[in-house]
């Protein structure tokens, strides 16, 4: 009798492990269980990124729509290429669709930030977004004010 | 003069003995098997006075310091207007320090005290030898079970003392002080990553756990055994193991973050 309730009290501090690691990865790390068939990938040419990482978030009129999967640079253009998976349920995307890099707040993190075009033809699975508006970078937004003020 | 140099070294080699049982011991009990050996019965057993006894004290001091960084951070984060990033504060020091490291303080006061003093008490009162009359290896039947609960309980024990922690932190953050409840954990699950820093704060409560229950069972295998022993050893096994955690957590923390 008295083993029986050890071990079940060991089976549920077992259990109770678990669950405190299935919290842990889908509330707190927000570890999300749609596997990757669910989503597209689109490619994006940035001049500068100004900070944004991988596992940034994408989002259209502020709704996240997907993530940014991988950063590298481009060694012919000498600008970064941003790989972002998008939800399969926004495949309606025109082609002529645009990127910019915004940051959320004063002081947040950055994330792109997607506004849709006009045409007619959708982006697929590996296209690039043509249209792409580089981070702020306020260092050099300075040094661009003082210069037009040395100027003036 | 000579003689405080004699002492010295004395000391010292005392020390480096003791550190070479320390490793024997741990070496020859971390296998299963032999003449006697306990089963997975014993395993069952130990994990619940080591693992399940802790849980109350566990999971009361996570909540309370869970909700104290909540406030604490709260008071510092609103005067730069950013106590959205409550959430963040809060889930990163618990994850990757304060959970595993306040569980670890508190595991070896609460289950290597006692594991010390069962095993010294063992060893005065000559169970320990009255096995090797019969044929049991002590170490297969005492040691081990107890090794690999520990090993097993401290992961868990640093997991629930985290969770409780960020759920009080958010009773707080959003019911108390008014927090979006939104902000908190969106925040919060836009900065942690899974395996960054959840992953490596098990790692590092997997050290803890192998580390005290190896200073505990050390210690009351190694006890002078008569009351005074027995005492002594109880208590360098909370002081050694202390400091042990606070140590290995910055070489850890060094190692797996990076930046040294």
């Amino acid at each position: 009798m008295r083993m029986r309730y050890i071990e079940l009290a060991v089976g549920v501090f077992m259990i109770m492990g678990i669950i405190a690691l299935v919290l842990m990865a889908l509330r707190v790390s927000g570890l999300s269980l749609q596997s990757t068939g669910d989503t597209y990938t689109l490619k994006a040419h940035f001049e500068n990124l100004g900070g944004l990482t991988e596992r940034a978030k994408v989002s259209m009129a502020g709704v996240n729509i997907g993530n940014v999967t991988k950063i590298y640079l481009d060694s012919e253009r000498y600008s970064a290429v941003v790989e972002m998976e998008i939800n399969k349920s926004m495949n309606t995307l025109s082609t002529d669709s645009s990127a910019a890099i915004l940051t959320s707040g004063l002081l947040g993190e950055k994330y792109i930030g997607l506004t849709v075009g006009a045409e007619m033809e959708y982006l697929k699975e590996g296209d690039w977004i043509d249209d792409t508006q580089s981070a702020l970078v306020l260092e050099e937004l300075i040094g661009r004010f003082l210069f037009n003020k040395a100027e003036g | 003069m000579l003689n405080k140099l004699q002492s010295l070294g004395q000391s010292g080699v005392a020390t480096i003995e003791s550190l070479g049982r320390a490793t024997v011991l741990f070496i020859q009990s971390l296998g299963w098997g032999g003449p006697g050996s306990a089963g997975f019965s014993d395993l069952i057993r130990q994990i619940y006075s080591v693992g399940v006894r802790s849980l109350s004290i566990i999971i009361v001091a996570g909540f309370f310091v869970g909700m104290v960084l909540s406030l604490q951070g709260y008071t510092i984060l609103v005067k730069f207007g950013s106590d959205s990033a409550l959430g963040t504060l809060v889930s990163l020091t618990l994850l990757r320090e304060l959970g595993p490291v306040i569980a670890a303080l508190l595991f070896a006061g609460r289950a290597g005290s006692a594991l010390t003093a069962e095993i010294g008490l063992m060893k005065a009162t000559e169970q320990l030898s009255a096995m090797e009359m019969m044929g049991v290896d002590p170490l297969k039947r005492v040691i081990t079970p107890r090794l690999w609960a520990g090993m097993i309980s401290m992961p868990i024990l640093a997991l629930l003392f985290s969770t409780v922690g960020i759920w009080g932190g958010a009773f707080v953050a959003v019911d108390l002080l008014g927090i979006d409840g939104g902000s908190y954990w969106g925040n919060m699950q836009a900065s942690v990553a899974f395996y960054e820093d959840v992953v490596k704060g098990l790692i590092k409560s997997c050290v803890f756990g192998m580390v005290i229950t190896w200073i505990a069972v050390y210690q009351g295998y190694d006890s002078v055994p008569t009351s005074e022993g027995i005492g002594k050893a109880t208590t360098q096994t909370v002081v050694i193991s202390s400091l042990a955690i606070l140590g290995l957590d910055f070489v850890l923390t060094a190692v797996m973050l990076g930046g040294i």
